[in-house]
């Protein structure tokens, strides 16, 4: 059964085979598009955000020729193994469960996490401190998290799916909530203006970017979160076996934070500097 | 393959079953109905009804299922009214968007089988039927109807296979059925292979089960015995 | 109107190279779909069991499980067969597998299962007696095939044909979730980046509606082109 399977799939696969002219120094980065303000596209179809222009000004110091490569975020990892690109840019944090199957250069940016409701939601005015980090612990992060359970009960949340939110909102960490998962962030947007949830979680600009451009009264609510299930920042994702080009993004990495252009950046798109 | 694999993730992948099981049976019960409503309308002699099964039916079958799903689940939950009116008690959920998406998207399909059945039916057993002073309500109801129902059986067979498939765009609006479960359990595993034959194989079991019921009623009222 | 406006500052032209791309799509699909009927249909009817078993496996399969299940293998497992056969022929680097030809033997594979019974169908059909008279007028094999066979099979196929094309047009919105970009995949970035999705799926469903009526007209004249003499 299982040799005539993978005779099927293979001979078919066979017919598939596009082998890629290897360029010299070409890299080919993978992102979502779906992510604004770190990733997204304009009415041209064109890719746009942070990620996108800091790409650019990494391949400019690496001296690289590089290609920005779209692809959906539930297939973001399998696609680097497969090498579709060589390198994930797409607002992904380092975290030690991705760290299992991918490497990840030093943290670009620190995304901070929080939920959000509409306007006049029961959760605004949760009395928690403004920013909880999970590694650190102490009492005021379990404080925090008891408040949050107790508001939480019985919510329904939403989140993009395979994400550190999702795994966040599933550790128990903040009790038993519905979660429901969504392909992209607009989508999360989109029912959480029609309100089909009662809040949301992602990274905080996703949402005060959304409220910003679709004028919708989009509040951010309770803490934001760094650290544990958060991960430390946003970086590069590379296969484990590239350790040349694990190299290069970090020396690249390092560069642009030195002469301020990943600050630059960070205020442009997000409207602080995010840099890290 | 990996049968360990396979084994471990089996009861994840009969649970989300559950759940594209009711899909395509509440779809198809509703869209029974909404499909012979159509199919009556077909019939009728005023222009207006004519059309409005006629063009129900043309742009329904004449649209991805995809599609279908998306206007109604994203796209009406963008206009205030709707989100303001009675109808979002219903299309707040997802579950009921999509049995909405799927009724109306088998019933339009059900329609054409139901309206090519009525079509064939033999005048002369209605005239017959009529002539015994059966008024048109019981004419209806019990000469016409069964006959229908017994003559669309083997296409209905193939729609209620192809409504099953159709679930699986369930998971497209958050829902986790057999395919969503299952395309989770790919994309954080890794493992095509072994996930589609597990999940497919549920999908063969369920059609080969419709497949039989099918062909026993069609035994069973078969105008022969 | 100034969402569809061609050009930079609208979706026009996006939209437009998009149902240009499922329209290719959906036509390889559909020879990929033939090239496989070809020889399952011909699987199904020889008078060899195994043979037949592994035609009714091929449409079994393909017609029950869903389209969704099926790109997915396609696409997630697809990249892995291709490196595994590469392995084995001693190649070791970067190979991609374009998303083109993903969805469309993806879709291809499924139309193909339905495509086989159309086939199988118009071949049984066809009157035997045809080959012997065909036999003793002294016609040649390939004659025969080109001018008597394959005329008579595709009127009595063409209408089947026609519903073959017409799932394999609609299912190609499903290879949206494998990121190449047709008429879904283009709406959903359009409803996406312009916070207007009932607009775009809606004249996403436009677009189909247009692509489904245009293709049943050309099929209708085929039909008349095919069905002289009768």
């Amino acid at each position: 059964m299982k040799n005539i399977f993978k005779f099927f799939l293979s001979s078919i696969a066979a017919l598939m085979i596009f082998f890629s002219s290897a360029q010299a120094d070409s890299i080919r980065i993978g992102t979502e598009g779906a992510y604004p303000p770190w990733n997204a596209k304009d009415e041209s179809g064109k890719l746009i955000g942070f990620e996108v222009e800091l790409a650019n000004w990494l391949c400019i110091y690496m001296g690289a020729d590089c290609t920005l490569v779209e692809q959906d975020w539930d297939g973001m990892i399998p696609g680097l193994i497969m090498r579709k690109y060589d390198a994930i840019m797409a607002g992904m944090s380092i975290t030690d469960e991705r760290m299992k199957t991918i490497n990840f250069s030093q943290g670009y940016a620190d995304e901070v996490a929080s939920l959000a409701v509409m306007k006049g939601s029961s959760l605004e005015g949760m009395d928690t401190p403004k920013a909880i980090n999970l590694s650190t612990g102490g009492g005021d992060v379990k404080k925090a998290l008891k408040t949050l359970t107790a508001a939480l009960a019985g919510k329904t949340i939403g989140v993009q799916t395979a994400t550190i939110h999702q795994n966040f909102l599933e550790s128990g960490d903040v009790g038993s909530v519905k979660v429901r998962t969504y392909k992209t962030q607009d989508e999360v947007n989109l029912d959480l203006a029609a309100g089909r949830i009662d809040a949301a979680l992602a990274a905080a600009v996703a949402f005060t970017d959304y409220a910003e451009k679709s004028g919708k009264p989009v509040v951010l609510v309770g803490p934001t979160f760094s650290g544990g299930a958060f991960g430390n920042g946003v970086g590069v994702g590379i296969r484990k076996d590239d350790t040349d080009l694990l190299k290069r993004f970090n020396n690249a990495i390092n560069k642009a934070r030195k002469n301020g252009k990943i600050s630059e950046l960070a205020i442009k798109w997000f409207g602080f500097d995010a840099s890290m | 393959m990996d049968l360990v694999f396979a084994l471990e993730n089996f009861p994840r992948l009969l649970k989300a079953t559950i759940l594209t099981i009711e899909l395509t049976f509440l779809s198809l019960f509703f869209g029974i109905f909404v499909g012979v409503f159509f199919a009556i309308l077909r019939a009728s002699k005023i222009k207006i009804l004519f059309f409005i099964s006629y063009y129900y039916s043309y742009i329904f079958r004449g649209t991805p299922l995809l599609v279908q799903i998306f206007i109604i689940y994203f796209g009406l939950a963008q206009l205030e009214w709707i989100r303001e009116s009675f109808l979002w008690i219903v299309l707040k959920e997802p579950y009921s968007c999509a049995i909405i998406a799927f009724t109306l998207n088998t019933g339009a399909y059900s329609s054409e089988i139901f309206r090519s059945a009525f079509e064939t039916i033999n005048k002369g057993i209605v005239e017959a039927a009529e002539s015994l002073g059966l008024n048109k309500i019981n004419t209806f109801l019990r000469i016409k109807l069964p006959i229908a129902i017994r003559q669309s059986l083997p296409a209905y067979g193939n729609e209620m296979i192809l409504m099953l498939k159709g679930t699986s765009l369930a998971s497209t609006v958050t829902l986790l059925d057999l395919t969503g479960v299952a395309k989770h359990i790919i994309s954080t595993t890794f493992r095509p292979v072994e996930v589609f034959i597990v999940a497919g194989s549920i999908y063969l079991i369920i059609t080969f089960i419709i497949h039989n019921i099918i062909k026993f009623l069609e035994k069973k009222y078969s105008f022969n015995s | 109107m100034g969402l569809l406006a061609y050009g930079d500052t609208g979706w026009g032209d996006e939209l437009f190279f998009a149902t240009l791309m499922t329209i290719a799509v959906a036509a390889a699909a559909i020879f990929i779909g033939f090239f496989l009927a070809a020889i399952f249909a011909s699987f199904k009817l020889s008078k060899i069991k195994i043979l037949n078993l592994i035609g009714s496996f091929y449409t079994t399969v393909f017609r029950g499980v869903p389209e969704l299940l099926v790109i997915y293998l396609f696409f997630f497992g697809g990249s892995g067969a291709v490196m595994y056969v590469a392995r084995i022929f001693g190649y070791d680097g970067y190979i991609e597998v374009n998303a083109f030809l993903t969805g469309a033997f993806s879709i291809g594979i499924i139309s193909g299962a339905y495509s086989t019974e159309v086939f199988r169908g118009a071949i049984q059909s066809i009157n035997k007696g045809q080959f012997e008279a065909s036999k003793v007028l002294g016609f040649k094999k390939k004659i025969y095939y080109y001018k008597i066979i394959i005329p008579q099979m595709l009127r009595l196929a063409l209408p089947n044909i026609s519903n073959v094309w017409q799932i394999t047009l609609k299912d190609t919105s499903l290879i949206s979730v494998t990121g190449l970009v047709e008429i879904m995949r283009q709406s959903y970035i359009a409803a996406g980046s312009t916070r207007d999705p009932l607009f775009f799926y809606s004249f996403a469903a436009v677009l189909y509606l247009f692509l489904t009526f245009l293709s049943m007209r050309i099929f209708n004249k085929l039909e008349k082109y095919y069905s002289r003499g009768y």
